[in-house]
C-alpha cells in the first residue's frame, strides 16, 4: 500500500491532482473547508467510546477497520455549543504527520477547486474566535469558505497538555 | 511510512551487518575461552569477521572502526599464520572484547545519528604490542613442525613471500551476488579493496563502481568481472574470493592466456544458499544453532510489518465474529452456511496462530549474552563463576525480548555479585569452589518462566529487614512479614544491601528498575531463597504481548478489561459491609484486611452507572501485594484480548494501559491496575 503511494508521489501525479483541492462541509451557518491531501476518508457517525481525563473536543476513540483514532468534536473545538449528532453528522478522518484523527462535522458538502488567487488571509485582528485556526479565505461565486489549518486544529498549545502528568 | 526508518541504507546495512558481527565475535571468543585455547576454525572465522569489518567500516570511512579492525586483524593473522605457542590466550580475550566493546559503542552512537568519534587509539597500540610480544616469543620457540602446520592451513600468500614481480597468473573471475542484497558496487569494491591487498587488481568492469550508483543495477544483470595478476594457483585464488565475498551466489573463475601458462579448462563453481557468509547476515535468530551446510531459509523482516499483519488478521477474526453471529443470519438455519462458517473459522484460526508464532524468538541470543557479563564480572570480582543455560530455545514474542534483556543482566549481575560468596567463603562452607548462576526458561500455560537460580549464600532476613528501616521503606510490623514479603522489600525503589557499591551493582536503583521493565510487559518477579543455599529469582512474563486474557466489566454504557492476573476474586458486597471514613473514602473488610474501594463509575466519571453496591460487583485486584477492590456494574466475562495501544495523540492516560476491540468491534478500555491501586494510595 505504502509502497504504491510513494510510486504515485514519484510521478508527481498525486500531488498535481490534489492541488488547490478542497474537502468543504457546513457547521451551523459557516462553510469550512480543508486541502484534501490531509484527508484520508470520509465515514458515517458511529459508536465513540469515551476516554476519561480528555479535554471535552475529544470525544474519544473509534474503530476504523482495526485501526483505533481519536476524534474531535470541530463544534466543541472551535467553542461552539454541541449539537446532537445526526445522520448528516460525518467523520472525516485525516492524515497528518502520522497521525490519524477524525474530524467530527456537522455534514460534508463537496470538493472544490479553490484557485491560490482566491484565498486571501483572515483578518489579522484577533477579533474572531476561531480566527486561530483559519488559515484562509476562499472566495467562490456564492460566498466564502473557511480554510483550517489542520496542523493548528491538532498540534494547538492546548492539545499539549493533553499528557497529563501520571 | 518509510521514512520512519533509516535514511540511508549503505549505513543502515553497515549497521546491522556489524552488529551481527560483533554479536557472533563475542560468542566465538567466550566459547574459546571456555575451551582454553582457539582453535584453527575460530581463529579463521574471528580473522574472517575482523576483515570484513575493516572493509566496510573504511568504505563508511569510519577510520577508527576501520584501524581497531585492521589491528585485531594483524593479531589474528599472527595467529594462525605463525601459531605461536604459550600464548595468553585470556589476554587475548579480553583485548578482542575490549576491541568489540569498542565497535558496539561507535555502532550505538552510529544508530542514534550521532557521529562517531570514539578514539580507538590507546586500544590499537595495546594489540600492537601484544602482537609484538607474541612474535618475539615465537621467534624463540619456532620449530620446523610449526612451518609444515602453517602450510596446511593457510589461504592467504603472507605478505613478505609475494614480490609483485613474481605473480605471474592473470585470472579473469566473473562474481554474481545475491539476489537482493543490495549495493552490489560497494561490495564489489570491498572484492577490489581485499585483491588489491596482495596481488595485482589490473582492471574491472563496470570500471565506476563507486562513483556511478546504476552500477549496481550492472552489476546485478551482468555480475561483476575483475581481471587480476597473482602467483596464486586458480583454487587458491578461488578459495581468497570465497572467503572474503558477502552475500556470493556465483563466482566463475578463469585464466587468462598469458604465455609462460598452460591454458587451463574453464571452471565453475555454483555456490548453494549454505555459505558460511549467508548464515552470518542471517544469524539474528539462529546463529546459535546453524552449523555451515546446514540448509537456512531466513529473511529478516521489519518487526512493524508484523505489526501490522498481527492487526489485520485480529481485525479478520473479528469481522468473522460479526458475520458469523449477526442475529440476522443466526435465525435462518441454513446448513450451507453453517459449513461455509465453520471452515472459515477454522482457517482464521490457523492463520491467527501462524502470525502469532512467526513474532516468536528463542531467548537463546538474549541468554547467550550474558555469558559475557558473567564472564567479565567473575574476572572483575575474582570469582569463579559458570553460567549454565537451561531452555534457551524457549520462544517469546519479539517485543518482549527486547524488555528483558536489560533486566535479564541485571539479574544476573546481582547473582554474581551479591548472591555468590567469595571463593573462601565458598570453600568454608563445603561448597564448590566455582560458583554456578543457572539461567532458565520454560513454558507453562500461557506464560514463560524465565529463572535466575544462583548457589550462593542466599538472601538474609534479617539484614533486609534492617535494611529497609533504615531507608523507612518498612511498613508493617517487621514480624507480621511473610518470607515472600520480606524478600519483595529488596524489589522496592532506594533499596540496597550491599555496603560496597561496585562497578556492577549495589547502588539500590536496580531492582526497582527491572520490576518496572517486567511489568511494562506484564510480568510478575517472584523471589524465593534459602539462607545458604541460595537463592531463586523467578520472572513469569506472558508469552505474547498482544494478546491478554481479560475480565470484561460494564461500568454505564462502556465496558473495560481488567488483566486477569492482577484479579485475585470477585464478588457482591452488602451496603454494611462497607466502611467510610470522615473524607468519605470507603473500605471494606476482607479476611481481616482492609482494602480500598475504588468506584469505576467515579473513577471514570461515568453516568448511568449502578451506584447501589447490592446491585454491582466487586473485583479485587492486586498487584506487588497491594490490593484493592474495583466497583463495577456487572460482570460480562472472560476472554481473550488483542491489546492495541492507544492513539498517539491521546498520549498517556491515567489508569489506563490501552484499548482492546470486542468481538461487536466495539472498543473497551484496559485497565492500568498498578497505576490505580497506586493513585488509590496516594490519595
Amino acid at each position: 500500500m505504502a509502497q504504491l503511494k510513494e510510486n504515485i508521489l514519484d510521478k508527481e501525479y498525486f500531488e498535481d491532482t490534489q492541488k488547490d483541492k478542497y474537502l468543504t462541509f457546513s457547521m451551523g451557518k459557516e462553510e469550512y473547508g480543508i486541502e484534501i491531501r490531509y484527508v484520508t476518508e470520509i465515514i458515517g457517525m458511529q459508536a465513540i467510546t469515551e476516554v476519561p481525563e480528555l479535554p471535552d473536543y475529544i470525544k474519544g476513540i473509534i474503530n476504523l477497520r482495526g485501526k483505533i483514532i481519536p476524534v474531535m468534536d470541530v463544534r466543541l473545538r472551535f467553542k461552539k455549543e454541541f449539537k446532537e449528532y445526526n445522520d448528516r453528522t460525518c467523520i472525516i478522518v485525516i492524515d497528518i504527520k502520522d497521525i490519524s484523527i477524525g474530524l467530527i462535522v456537522d455534514a460534508v458538502s463537496e470538493v472544490m477547486s479553490i484557485a491560490e488567487q482566491d484565498i486571501v488571509p483572515p483578518p489579522d485582528s484577533k477579533t474572531g474566535f476561531h480566527n486561530r485556526y483559519v488559515k484562509g479565505i476562499g472566495k467562490i461565486d456564492n460566498g466564502v469558505k473557511l480554510l483550517l489549518d489542520c496542523d493548528k486544529l491538532l498540534n494547538d498549545e492546548e492539545t499539549e497538555d493533553l499528557s497529563l502528568p501520571v | 511510512m518509510s521514512d520512519n526508518f533509516s535514511s540511508d541504507p549503505m549505513l543502515e546495512m553497515f549497521i546491522f551487518e556489524t552488529n551481527q558481527f560483533t554479536e557472533q565475535l563475542e560468542q566465538i571468543i567466550l566459547d574459546s575461552e571456555k575451551s582454553c585455547g582457539f582453535d584453527t576454525a575460530s581463529i579463521n572465522e574471528i580473522f574472517r569477521i575482523m576483515h570484513t569489518i575493516k572493509g566496510s567500516a573504511a568504505m563508511m570511512l569510519y577510520n577508527n572502526i576501520s584501524g581497531l579492525a585492521h589491528s585485531m586483524e594483524d593479531l589474528f593473522y599472527v595467529l594462525r599464520e605463525e601459531k605461536p605457542r604459550n600464548v595468553n590466550y585470556s589476554g587475548i580475550s579480553d583485548i578482542v572484547l575490549e576491541g568489540v566493546d569498542f565497535i558496539k559503542n561507535e555502532i550505538a552512537k552510529l544508530e542514534n545519528g550521532k557521529p562517531s568519534t570514539g578514539d580507538a587509539l590507546a586500544l590499537v597500540e595495546v594489540i600492537e604490542a601484544f602482537v609484538t610480544k607474541i612474535k618475539s616469543c615465537n621467534d624463540i620457540a619456532e620449530t620446523p613442525v610449526n612451518t609444515a602446520a602453517e602450510e596446511q592451513q593457510k589461504f592467504y600468500i603472507s605478505p613478505q613471500a609475494l614480490p609483485i614481480t613474481t605473480a605471474n597468473n592473470t585470472y579473469e573471475a566473473v562474481i554474481t551476488f545475491d539476489e537482493g542484497c543490495e549495493m552490489e558496487n560497494i561490495r564489489a569494491f570491498s572484492v577490489v579493496h581485499s585483491l588489491k591487498e596482495k596481488n595485482v587488481v589490473l582492471e574491472f568492469e563496470p570500471p565506476d563502481i563507486i562513483d556511478n550508483e546504476n552500477s549496481a543495477g550492472i552489476i546485478r544483470q551482468e555480475g561483476f568481472r575483475i581481471v587480476f595478476r597473482t602467483n596464486m594457483t586458480i583454487e587458491e585464488a578461488r578459495t581468497l574470493l570465497i572467503n572474503e565475498t558477502l552475500f556470493l551466489r556465483e563466482l566463475e573463475i578463469n585464466v587468462v592466456e598469458t604465455p609462460a601458462e598452460p591454458v587451463k579448462k574453464r571452471k565453475e563453481i555454483v555456490l548453494e544458499d549454505d555459505l558460511p557468509e549467508d548464515l552470518a547476515v542471517a544469524g539474528s535468530v539462529e546463529s546459535e544453532d546453524a552449523q555451515p551446510g546446514s540448509k537456512q531459509s531466513f529473511i529478516s523482516v521489519n518487526i512493524l510489518k508484523l505489526d501490522r499483519l498481527l492487526d489485520l488478521v485480529g481485525e479478520l477474526v473479528i469481522s468473522e465474529a460479526m458475520v458469523l453471529r449477526n442475529p440476522e443470519i443466526t435465525v435462518l438455519q441454513i446448513e450451507s452456511f453453517q459449513k461455509a462458517a465453520r471452515q472459515l473459522e477454522k482457517i482464521t484460526s490457523e492463520l491467527q496462530d501462524t502470525v502469532m508464532s512467526i513474532r516468536m524468538v528463542p531467548l537463546s541470543t538474549t541468554f547467550h549474552k550474558m555469558n559475557r557479563i558473567v564472564r567479565d564480572m567473575s574476572k572483575k570480582l575474582g570469582k569463579n563463576v559458570q553460567l549454565a543455560i537451561i531452555g534457551e530455545e524457549t520462544e517469546v514474542d519479539k517485543n518482549i525480548i527486547e524488555h528483558i534483556s536489560d533486566p535479564l543482566m541485571h539479574l544476573i549481575r546481582n547473582a554474581v555479585d551479591h548472591g555468590l560468596e567469595t571463593t573462601e567463603e565458598r570453600l568454608a562452607a563445603g561448597k564448590p569452589e566455582t560458583g554456578t548462576v543457572t539461567l532458565e526458561a520454560n513454558n507453562e500455560g500461557g506464560d514463560v518462566w524465565i529463572i535466575v537460580r544462583d548457589d550462593g549464600r542466599g538472601l538474609n532476613r534479617k539484614t533486609i529487614i534492617e535494611k529497609a528501616r533504615e531507608s523507612s521503606l518498612l511498613k508493617k510490623n517487621e514480624n507480621e512479614l511473610s518470607e515472600r514479603e520480606v524478600y519483595s522489600l529488596i524489589l522496592m525503589p532506594g533499596f540496597s544491601t550491599k555496603e560496597r557499591v561496585t562497578e556492577f551493582s549495589g547502588r539500590g536503583v536496580g531492582m526497582d528498575v527491572v520490576v518496572r521493565n517486567i511489568e511494562k510487559v506484564g510480568g510478575q518477579i517472584l523471589i524465593d531463597s534459602s539462607p545458604g543455599t541460595g537463592s531463586v529469582i523467578s520472572i513469569k512474563i506472558p508469552l505474547t504481548l498482544a494478546i491478554i486474557n481479560g475480565m470484561a466489566v460494564k461500568v454505564g454504557k462502556s465496558s473495560y478489561v481488567i488483566p486477569t492476573t492482577m484479579i485475585r476474586e470477585s464478588f457482591r458486597a452488602r451496603e454494611e459491609d462497607v466502611i467510610r471514613d470522615p473524607d468519605n473514602n470507603e473500605m471494606i473488610l476482607i479476611r481481616g484486611d482492609c482494602y480500598p474501594i475504588i468506584r469505576l463509575h467515579k473513577y471514570y466519571k461515568k453516568k448511568e452507572a449502578v451506584t447501589n453496591m447490592q446491585e454491582g460487583i466487586i473485583v479485587m485486584v492486586e498487584n506487588e501485594f497491594r490490593g484493592a477492590c474495583l466497583f463495577a456494574d456487572e460482570l460480562l466475562g472472560e476472554q481473550q484480548v488483542v491489546v492495541k495501544s492507544l492513539p498517539r495523540y491521546i498520549k498517556k492516560v491515567k489508569g489506563i494501559a490501552g484499548c482492546t476491540l470486542l468481538g461487536d468491534g466495539s472498543i473497551s478500555l484496559i485497565l492500568d491496575v498498578a497505576n490505580i491501586i497506586n493513585q488509590g494510595e496516594e490519595r
